[in-house]
């Protein structure tokens, strides 16, 4: 990414040939990959054009993202893969986009993603299944698996999503890509549609880390219009790269190294820990007791704020209407039973369920107080530690369609992305290695809280010493 | 261990949820739900006496900007996703219905 943009700045290339060269590679690959849902071809060429006039400027000028379709843009369409939005035209763009815009950057399009971000595999958007870049049958993960898709198959210089449960991490896993998740509160929320307002996070698809910490660099920091959003300073990430890192501690959680995990999870986890020891770490112990406790945690955390979150859908504001209401119950629960897929339904029905009366003790304050625990832990580890290492998901990408008709399932694949956002702590998966069948692998890094510099400097030691990030899927 | 959930309890929810869901919905969503709520009582393994609830990640609170009015959305811009206007309104069916609609 800043290769390109370097050229550009340098008039060694074109924004208006970077343009097309993406556009021309969505338009040959997104039929099959269905990374991008829409593509401002017209509305590109244009910004491209005023950054080879000189007219528009900043550290992306000229390099062409593609985001996740849950950013709201005063142009194009915003759906949040749902046909409760399906026809939407926000009249206002998020603060994310507005700042990479500002910056310079080309908006390409916007990407396929899961219902409302509620999902791990992006079978389960209005505009059909997303394919892995790697192996045509296999899912890019979700939620944010278009973003990732686009990144992988190199239809964006970058490509933006969000995380809630690991929604950017473990698809940059299952795509062979950089996925960071920052803080809680790093990136202002605001134009972001809500799935769970305590855990909803921003953050990019790139090629590597100092690309991460460039947009993270762009995006993050203040806003008037989001009071959840940090008002901590923005250190200069990408200078941060550079800083020396010496006397590198790397916590290791034996609840993260399960015997259940795919052996090419566990070979890219040793390899890492390998790869640090090189470098000349030292490898430390850390104990995170609560962690098999995060799943059913986020569960009842997330769907609780998603069944309020998603309370605005009612067919009168704007989205999906239903016909011929026989009053305005039925209009609202018409409306939201045509507009919204299953998994949707599923849960705002637990998540209404979990925050019900005789049933919120058990189920929603329960949740709140072991995530409270989880958090501890994490306070404890980092302690001992600069970053913890583990895995981002316990197998690999799986087949299209091979855990799609079980929930628990498919919840259970998200145990190791989960507590970092109940924590609000940052994490960043980086490409690990490969499966005996060339599919990639994803390793992750967790960090103290708004410890970005540090956890993207750590980052980089790895890719560094191993190169996997430089390997892309074969483009037939 | 939570009783699996019966269907008049999946159609409770269903009303307060705002979702007219049909017989075949509420039976696999009594499953579902039934399933993944029996997964939730691992929670019951520990102890959180004493222990605040976090619900939140930030220890933020009463945010303020400084007291000036700013222009809101224009009506018009707001209207125009409005699946129904009567301008500058939303247009709604009648409110007042038997209330069942659920």
């Amino acid at each position: 990414m800043t290769e390109l943009r370097d050229a550009i700045a340098s008039r060694q290339a074109s924004a208006t040939d970077g343009v097309r060269t993406y556009l021309d590679r969505i338009e040959a690959q997104n039929d099959t990959i269905n990374a991008y849902h829409e593509v401002y071809a017209d509305r590109s060429l244009e910004r491209a054009k005023r950054v080879d006039d000189g007219q528009l400027t900043g550290p992306l000028a000229g390099v062409p993202i593609a985001i996740k379709d849950v950013l709201c843009t005063d142009w194009g369409k915003t759906t949040c893969g749902s046909r409760m939005l399906g026809e939407y035209r926000s009249p206002f763009t998020a603060t994310a986009v507005a700042r990479l815009e500002s910056a310079g950057a080309i908006i390409l399009g916007k990407t396929n993603m899961d219902e409302f971000a509620m999902g791990s595999s992006c079978e389960h958007g209005a505009w059909g299944a997303v394919r892995n870049p790697w192996s045509h049958d296999h899912v890019p993960g979700g939620s944010s698996g278009g973003s990732a898709a686009a990144m992988s198959a190199d239809l964006c210089a970058a490509a933006i999503g969000s995380d809630t449960g690991g929604s950017i991490r473990q698809p940059a896993a299952f795509c062979g890509v950089v996925g960071l998740k920052p803080s809680y509160g790093r990136i202002s929320r605001w134009g972001l549609v809500a799935y769970a307002s305590s855990l909803d996070q921003i953050g990019p698809f790139t090629r590597d880390v100092a690309d991460a910490a460039l947009l993270l660099q762009v995006m993050a920091g203040r806003d008037e219009r989001d009071s959840t959003c940090a008002s901590a300073d923005v250190p200069d990430y990408v200078a941060a790269l550079d800083e020396p890192v010496n006397d590198l501690r790397i916590g290791v959680a034996k609840q993260y190294l399960s015997d259940s995990n795919d052996p090419a999870v566990a070979k890219a986890v040793d390899g890492a820990i390998e790869a640090y020891r090189a470098a000349g770490a030292s490898i430390v112990e850390v104990d995170l007791p609560h962690t098999e406790y995060g799943v059913p945690t986020y569960y009842l955390v997330a769907t609780a704020e998603a069944s309020s979150n998603l309370a605005r859908y009612d067919g009168v504001h704007y989205g999906h209407r239903a016909a011929d209401p026989d009053d305005l119950i039925d209009l609202y629960s018409k409306s939201r039973a045509e507009g919204f897929g299953d998994e949707v339904k599923r849960r705002i029905m637990l998540g209404t369920y979990a925050l019900s009366t005789g049933y919120y003790d058990a189920y929603y304050l329960k949740a709140l107080k072991v995530r409270r625990l989880i958090r501890r832990d994490f306070d404890e580890a980092f302690k001992q530690c600069d970053v913890i290492l583990c895995p981002t998901t316990p197998t690999p990408a799986f087949r299209i369609g091979e855990k799609s008709d079980d929930p628990l399932t498919m919840y259970m694949a998200d145990v190791y992305t989960v507590n970092a956002n109940l924590a609000g702590i940052p994490g960043v998966s980086l490409p690990g290695g490969f499966t005996d069948t060339g599919l990639p692998v994803g390793v992750q890094l967790l960090g103290p809280v708004f410890e970005e510099a540090k956890l993207l400097r750590i980052a980089r030691v790895f890719e560094r010493a191993t190169g996997y990030h430089q390997q892309k899927p074969n483009r037939d | 261990m939570s009783e699996p959930l019966t269907h008049d309890q999946v159609q409770h929810v269903a009303k307060l949820s705002r979702l007219r869901l049909s017989a075949d919905e509420i039976a696999q969503y009594a499953d579902q739900l039934s399933a993944v709520l029996g997964y939730m009582d691992k929670l019951n393994e520990l102890d959180v006496t004493g222990v605040e609830p976090m619900a939140h990640p930030l220890d933020v609170t009463n945010v303020l900007r400084e007291d000036e009015p700013v222009d809101g959305l224009p009506v018009d811009a707001v209207l125009d996703n409005a699946p129904a206007r009567d301008d500058p309104f939303f247009r709604v069916p009648k409110v007042i219905g038997d209330g069942s609609g659920a």
